[in-house]
């Protein structure tokens, strides 16, 4: 009889696959990885071979050069690919740019691994698939109840009449580099923000990378020249260290937002000194993670990271068998 | 609901005066009656509803989930009010979204178990942050960081001529909330709403803290006068067309707790002064006042063990006369005799304190002469011209505060802070050395403080807290504190009172951290005798 432990374990350099001898995500350096997305906790450098989207792909070399691993291999969504004696297939998590689920099969034994995900729209990546499977493996990192992340272009619509009430000041977004910043600008051209929006330093590469992926920012300036007053009335994206940092001084009076599903608590956005939060998450939230393991309903769910034991929970309670498998060395989201 | 719930939720997390006071003008300008009058009532603390009562909250949310999934939730946020608004599991087909105002309305006239089932429902149809507003709302306490005077203040600028906030707070007690004849006066649709209301609060006049180092040199003693700070609360005692009423600075009327106060005031006018417990016209301590606040009713035993009385400073109106236009030392001399002709004890005069010059009165601030002096908070400055201006304007009045207490403290325990300070151990107990009966040398806790020290400082002490800990209680760490090892806060307070409470019998006003000495070693901090003597030494004057 096979059991889904023979086919994916955890172990200390991440989710190991012992029948196509490879790991999902690892942490530390390993033979062959499968890379579900590019944030750097989850896409690390220096592995022998690494199976990815294009876009993943394209985001690791854009984060650690070229050379980021011995061999590179791209899948399209939907194409299984072989591995020794598995099959692997990436489906859109949802995500970021690039992000894909794993789903590995192997002797009439589906897994899908989830990787990060969300299941609300992104104008900057494909919809989360729902796959059929034996084994969910999900991430949990807004597992509980508290999260409940509200419409993004009601938070984008709190942003706007902020910069309409504060003309003389300037709105300081401190947002994730990779999907986040994106995804944000992104909203705001959609909500008719069609002035330039100045932007940080650190984001211009992966900024270039969504464009030439087909994912239209607008005018973008750099945040770095210009006088003070120049900002007055002006949007600008960072990093969120960068907006807390002397960095953010060459702005006037400015109101820092910050775009993060941690911001639906009160007391995380007063620690940061944020003054308008935007409950923005490229992570599912409570709902999206009850609702994707009741629509899927797996014959196991198994949980990654996050607050594993309140889904575990409430995966038991409606009659899913849960296992938390605690996994170290991914981040929480923004935790830069 | 929704504008008011997004109002209180950008005011909670915004630091600047001027930004609040430009998101509750805006507010006031784009919202219609009546519920931009409950806001502002709300807002300025003039709202509460007796029916709603939060407990049955935690009841109905636990009734709707699993009530391990909402414990892990309300661990997780720390506040139960938010946690409710976060996870609330509302029942499919809910309605729409109420109007501030129908809250209002409905919780105002409803019994409590109607209130249960109609807040219920509105929870049902509102977002995450408008349940954060209702509930916030219902117990009462908004705690968004805004006085009721910024408040009245964003009225004031509302409309497309502002008036002087003085003009507002100086018809706020003729007002009644949803506050249409303010708007529309506000707005230039209507008049002044009127302020002949007998007995109504006069907006008070306060002192700017005297900066030593720059103040004096730009002052000439010849302009001020100087008199004794004293150390009770601040009060306006009103008799105007029959109508008798004591009022806090803030203008919440006070008149049932001190009738014997009110008893005594005779001549029709206005006067300012310090409420204070006295005997045989000697002042007493704080601690003897306290007795007499937060009840709302007294009983004879407490009127006769802590007889109140005022200390008159100065005077807003006398007979039908408004004499707040007039210079302080008109005001003064009209004061003198209004006092004499009360000739009551519940009422006596403020002394002036004569000086030659700066320097002299430094030295009697330092040194009080004997009698209620050695027991004032410290000198007050008024310019003889000054006319009673409401609010604090710079110049006319300063408060020149005795320096603090001192002594070298051990921390004993830490506690986890509120708001932006949750992840932070921010509150501080400690203690200084006695002995027990064997002769042990050890600490006892003598007060404690959670302010004092810089952010940067907060991150220090909150690693040498978690790296020093002992016992972990709940939220509280007990630190570790011997001779040899632990941290010593030189700790600055205003006084001593003696306490049942305390284990070591005394306790501190207005304690905070002074500084930090990380060079100190605990078992050099000081004694409780030490404290006992200055405790002996404020009595004993």
């Amino acid at each position: 009889m096979i059991r889904p432990q023979d086919l994916l374990c955890p172990k200390p350099e991440g989710l190991y696959c012992a029948p196509g001898d490879f790991y999902i995500d690892p942490v530390r350096p390993v033979a062959r990885a499968v890379i579900t997305h590019g944030h750097a906790d989850h896409a690390r450098a220096g592995h022998g071979a690494v199976l990815a989207t294009r876009e993943t792909l394209d985001i690791m070399g854009e984060r650690y050069g070229a050379e980021f691993a011995g061999a590179m291999q791209a899948a399209a969504y939907g194409e299984a690919v072989p591995r020794d004696a598995v099959e692997v297939t990436l489906v859109p998590a949802g995500h970021v740019l690039g992000s894909a689920q794993a789903v590995v099969c192997w002797k009439g034994l589906t897994m899908v691994v989830s990787g990060d995900y969300k299941r609300r729209r992104d104008p900057t990546c494909p919809a989360f698939q729902p796959v059929p499977c034996d084994v969910f493996i999900s991430e949990a990192t807004f597992g509980l109840p508290v999260f409940r992340h509200p419409d993004d272009r009601d938070e984008i619509a709190r942003l706007l009449r902020s910069v309409a009430q504060f003309p003389e000041r300037s709105h300081l977004i401190g947002a994730y580099a990779l999907g986040k910043a994106q995804r944000i600008i992104r909203l705001l051209r959609e909500a008719g923000w069609d002035r330039p929006i100045y932007v940080h330093g650190a984001l211009e590469r992966l900024n270039a990378l969504y464009e030439k992926h087909g994912v239209d920012l607008g005018p973008l300036e750099p945040a770095t020249t210009g006088k003070k007053q120049d900002f007055e009335g002006q949007i600008i994206v960072a990093p969120p260290s960068a907006t807390q940092d002397r960095w953010s001084r060459r702005f006037p009076d400015p109101v820092t937002a910050f775009a993060s599903g941690w911001m639906q608590v009160r007391a995380r956005a007063r620690q940061r000194g944020v003054e308008l939060p935007l409950v923005i998450s490229d992570h599912a939230d409570w709902d999206e993670l009850t609702a994707t393991v009741d629509e899927l309903r797996p014959g196991e769910l198994w949980i990654t990271h996050g607050r594993e034991e309140a889904l575990a929970r409430w995966a038991d309670l409606h009659g899913v068998p849960a296992r938390a498998l605690a996994l170290v060395g991914y981040e929480e989201e923004d935790d830069d | 609901m929704r504008a008011f719930a997004e109002l209180l939720d950008r005011l909670s997390l915004t630091g600047s005066r001027n930004a609040k006071l430009t998101l509750v003008r805006d507010y006031l300008r784009e919202t219609s009656d009546p519920d931009r009058g409950w806001a502002l009532a709300a807002l300025t603390g003039d709202l509460s509803f007796d029916a709603a009562k939060p407990a049955f909250i935690r009841k109905a949310v636990e009734e709707r989930m699993d009530p391990q999934l909402f414990w892990w939730s309300y661990d997780y946020v720390g506040d139960l009010a938010e946690t409710v608004a976060l996870v609330w599991p509302a029942r499919p087909g809910a309605n729409r979204e109420p109007q501030l105002s129908e809250v209002v309305d409905a919780l105002r006239g409803a019994s409590r178990a109607e209130v249960q089932r109609l807040i219920e429902g509105w929870l049902d149809a509102l977002q995450p942050t408008g349940r954060w507003a209702l509930l916030k709302l219902m117990t009462g306490a908004l705690r968004v960081g805004l006085t009721a005077r910024l408040a009245k203040r964003a009225a004031a600028d509302m409309g497309p001529e502002p008036v002087p906030v003085a003009d507002v707070e100086e018809i706020w007690h003729a007002l009644h909330p949803p506050y249409e004849d303010l708007f529309a006066w506000l707005e230039g649709r209507g008049e002044r709403p009127s302020s002949e209301n007998p007995g109504r609060f006069r907006p008070a006049m306060l002192a700017q803290a005297i900066d030593e180092a720059v103040d004096f040199a730009k002052l000439d003693p010849a302009d001020y006068a100087a008199e004794w700070k004293w150390d009770g609360i601040r009060v306006q005692a009103v008799n105007e067309g029959g109508v008798r009423r004591l009022y806090t600075r803030t203008g919440d009327d006070i008149s049932k707790s001190f009738p014997d106060v009110v008893d005594a005031l005779q001549a029709e006018g206005v006067i300012d002064g310090e409420l204070l417990v006295m005997r045989d016209g000697k002042v007493a301590s704080f601690a003897d006042l306290q007795q007499r606040l937060n009840r709302k009713t007294v009983d004879a035993k407490a009127l006769a063990a802590f007889p109140a009385a005022i200390r008159a400073y100065d005077i807003l109106a006398q007979g039908a006369e408004d004499t707040r236009v007039l210079p302080f030392a008109e005001r003064r001399k009209r004061l003198e005799a209004f006092v004499a002709k009360e000739a009551s004890p519940r009422i006596d005069l403020s002394p002036m304190q004569p000086f030659e010059g700066w320097p002299q009165l430094a030295a009697l601030r330092a040194d009080p002469p004997p009698g209620d002096p050695q027991v004032a908070e410290g000198l007050m400055l008024k310019r003889w011209d000054s006319i009673y201006e409401a609010g604090r304007p710079k110049g006319p009045w300063f408060k020149w505060k005795r320096d603090p207490y001192l002594i070298d403290a051990v921390l004993m325990y830490a506690q986890r802070g509120h708001g932006k300070r949750s992840s932070f151990y921010s509150d501080y107990t400690f203690g200084v050395w006695t002995e027990d009966e064997a002769g042990q040398r050890l600490l006892t806790p003598v007060g404690k403080a959670y302010f004092g020290f810089t952010d940067e400082e907060l991150k220090q002490i909150d690693k040498f807290v978690r790296d020093n800990t002992i016992e972990r209680f709940g939220p509280v760490r007990s630190v570790r504190a011997e001779p040899h090892a632990g941290l010593v806060f030189e700790v600055a307070f205003e006084g001593l009172q003696r306490s049942t409470r305390h284990k070591s019998g005394v306790a501190m006003r207005f304690p905070r951290i002074n500084r930090i000495r990380w060079d100190k070693p605990p078992g050099e901090a000081d004694e409780l005798p030490t404290l006992e003597r200055m405790l002996a030494q404020m009595e004993g004057r």
